[in-house]
């Protein structure tokens, strides 16, 4: 393969597209409405019509609003059919030669799709993530040539410096730091993992980027691996998601088979292996450590750190780990320039973060918007606000690692830093949100029940934490703690905070901690007046007792 | 006490491997390690395969394992049972996978979860009596665009209300 090849395949592959194009989501958001059935009847609808030669049915990736799926979108007519059923498919082929489908519509220019800026997100829902030709089409690979042949490791290290990109896995760590790490350390073996055990209850970015776009991570992962001299790589991915394993075995044989990962690529000197593993259940699993243990096949628990994976990770030698979303932001960096990318974006936060949007929100589904953008317009502009006239109490960021940010605060840019100042986290992007009837405290508890169920057990503070907290949570929201109960409460939470090995136990008090700041009153209503005196020593109780009334 | 000691029991893996002999599903299991060159680190992948072959971890097949891979059998039932996704214990001819991420814990599946336990009189892990229908919660499944979601024998079916869970039940135990 080389680059003429590449040019060749996307000419042949444009130069066989129809006038009219129709693009069905096949992720996971949709597959379970039927949206294979959809497909198959659209493609069946359009040769009955015989309108082979002029319409294209192309199977795409995530197109975004999951809530009304099955989503099928018809170019260039720029119509966005919604809630499709397999019986509309000869209505929505008929309505292509004029005329009106008798399926409901999604405004295609609505604030949901227009404040959006796709970058990870730009091939999602356009190429057919189960044909590489597709993804050549947009220009894919193309990043990967150019780094092999034109620059240096050194240059793409500094190139992923300038871009100012950081970590999207949650911690926000410089990606271009990391890199220079791995690719200074000393080693003749070295490794690239590829985080994608999206653990969090609640996010799926990582499962719709995997379904939508696998060959954009696999891109990023070997220019990775050339920048710090890897040979190997692997992809670490949840048995939960049936459907982005496939697709990623598929682009992982097909990348093979044109000559784009394997020995020589572009008849370089440089050699690239990709290879999956799957996970078997264990949040703890996305800590990186926790991960390379797991790799190796061991149970999944962390070590401490130092030595960080960049001097010694995976087998004893220097690894990086990247998010998808990170690998995924690689490719168009090095297609538009790192200049390109650290214009858009804040001072300290550079380009656009992908969000999974749930919960009590009109529009559910996958949002990318540059960082710095208003929370506000995030949930209520995008979003459409809390359905059936409810009002947006609160919005959790970051998982069970992250806190609940209340409505007062909603306002706030979304960047590393605003969110960390308000007790939240970036997190990998889940973003639920909860409307006036969610009880706090039971999110809360919620949270801590799974800390506790997903805690590893190697250290105490997290083991034993984690129980004794989610206790006094339970005995809080059964109306049977005392305001000493709540002390003890913190007081715990700030002991697993700071005494934990691994980021599972240091984070897991977050939630906790972030509704007690803003919402200590619905903690304290549950209170019950406490008959031994707030010391324990027979002093009357005062305080609480107004809550019984 | 020194006659325990000498008293040699008779050796498990004789009847493991006796046992792995007559049966087919073993035979398949030792061909995906062979692909896997046998290597240690590949042990979750080939716990996988056994339990797609097998639907649970029995013992014996455990043992089997770390014979092949030459482990220590503490370490493979530590992975076994480090690890949500791997069950020692048989499924039930059908399974009910509940998700409670929060997406989905926000959206009630929490009610689902109440009234399915109702209706079969089990917990949330356990397997009914006459080995009809597994209750099993997932962590998140990804879908949270859809929520509540419920993943009857594989399928994901969105925005699940109780009734709707109950009655999908009712049609299992029926037959």
């Amino acid at each position: 393969m080389i680059f003429n090849d590449l040019i060749q395949i996307k000419e042949t592959e444009l130069a066989a597209r129809k006038k009219i194009t129709l693009r069905c989501c096949m992720a996971a958001g949709c597959m379970p409405s039927d949206a294979k059935g959809v497909k198959e009847q659209l493609v069946k609808a359009v040769a009955e019509a015989g309108l082979q030669d002029q319409v294209e049915v192309r199977g795409v990736g995530c197109m975004k609003l999951c809530c009304e799926g099955p989503l099928v979108q018809a170019d260039p007519q720029n119509l966005l059919y919604i809630k499709v059923t397999a019986e509309n498919a000869p209505s929505i082929v008929a309505a292509l030669k004029g005329g009106q489908a008798n399926v409901a519509q999604a405004d295609p220019n609505a604030a949901f799709f227009k404040k959006q800026l796709s970058i990870v997100l730009a091939n999602s829902g356009v190429v057919d993530p189960e044909r590489i030709e597709s993804y050549l089409a947009a220009d894919g690979y193309q990043a990967l040539h150019e780094v092999l042949h034109e620059t240096t490791p050194k240059d793409v290290v500094v190139a992923m410096v300038k871009s100012g990109l950081r970590g999207r896995g949650g911690a926000g760590f410089p990606t271009g730091l990391k890199w220079g790490t791995v690719a200074k350390s000393p080693g003749a073996k070295k490794y690239v993992i590829c985080n994608a055990d999206e653990g969090d209850p609640g996010a799926f970015m990582d499962r719709s980027v995997l379904e939508s776009d696998p060959h954009a991570v696999l891109e990023g992962m070997a220019i990775a691996a050339y920048a710090v001299g890897a040979d190997q790589g692997f992809i670490y991915v949840r048995a939960e998601y049936p459907l982005a394993i496939s697709r990623l075995q598929i682009a992982i044989k097909q990348a093979k088979q044109m000559g784009l990962l394997g020995a020589g690529i572009f008849e370089s000197p440089f050699n690239f292996n990709v290879d999956l593993r799957i996970g078997a259940g264990a949040f703890v699993c996305g800590e990186e450590t926790a991960l390379m243990a797991s790799v190796e096949g061991k149970r999944g628990t962390p070590r401490p750190r130092p030595p960080f994976p960049a001097e010694s990770g995976l087998f004893g030698c220097p690894t990086l780990i990247n998010n998808v979303e990170t690998f995924a932001n690689v490719p168009p960096i090095y297609r538009n320039g790192a200049e390109w990318f650290a214009g858009i974006g804040t001072e300290k936060s550079k380009g656009t973060k992908v969000f999974a949007l749930a919960g009590k929100i009109k529009n559910t589904g996958l949002i990318e918007v540059p960082m710095g953008t208003p929370l506000r317009v995030i949930v209520e502009e995008m979003g459409g606000g809390a359905p059936d006239g409810g009002k947006i109490k609160a919005v959790q960021t970051g998982g069970p690692s992250g806190g609940c940010i209340p409505a007062q605060h909603l306002d706030t840019p979304v960047d590393y830093e605003s969110l960390g100042k308000l007790g939240s986290i970036m997190g990998s992007g889940g973003m639920i949100v909860m409307d006036q009837t969610t009880n706090m405290v039971e999110i809360a508890r919620f949270f801590m029940e799974f800390c506790m169920d997903e805690s590893c057990g190697k250290c105490i503070p997290c083991r034993a934490g984690t129980v004794q907290m989610h206790h006094l949570l339970d005995k809080i929201a059964n109306r049977k703690a005392t305001a000493r109960d709540l002390a003890k409460l913190e007081e715990l939470c700030d002991m697993v905070k700071n005494t934990s090995l691994c980021g599972l136990g240091q984070t897991a008090p977050n939630p906790t901690l972030s509704t007690l700041r803003f919402f200590r009153n619905e903690y304290e209503a549950l209170l019950q007046p406490d008959q031994f005196g707030p010391r324990g020593n027979g002093e009357a109780a005062k305080q609480p007792a107004a809550a019984k009334q | 006490m020194i006659a325990t000691i000498a008293q040699k029991k008779p050796s498990r893996l004789k009847t493991v491997l006796e046992h792995a002999s007559g049966d087919k599903r073993f035979k398949i299991l030792e061909v995906h390690m062979k692909k896997h060159q046998f290597r240690q680190d590949a042990l979750i992948e080939v716990l996988h395969k056994a339990q797609e072959l097998f639907g649970y971890l029995e013992d014996d097949l455990l043992l089997f394992v770390s014979y092949k891979l030459k482990l220590p059998p503490s370490r493979v039932y530590g992975v076994a049972t480090f690890y949500h996704f791997f069950t020692l214990k048989p499924k039930g001819e059908h399974t009910c996978v509940v998700c409670m991420g929060t997406a989905c814990y926000v959206k009630g599946a929490e009610k689902v979860i109440n009234a399915v336990q109702e209706n079969l009189k089990i917990k949330p892990g356990e397997t009914t009596a006459d080995n009809k229908v597994s209750l099993l919660i997932a962590r998140c499944i990804g879908a949270c665009g859809i929520a509540p979601a419920v993943v009857y024998d594989g399928t994901v079916t969105p925005r699940t209300t109780p009734e709707s869970a109950v009655e999908q039940i009712k049609k299992w135990v029926a037959k």
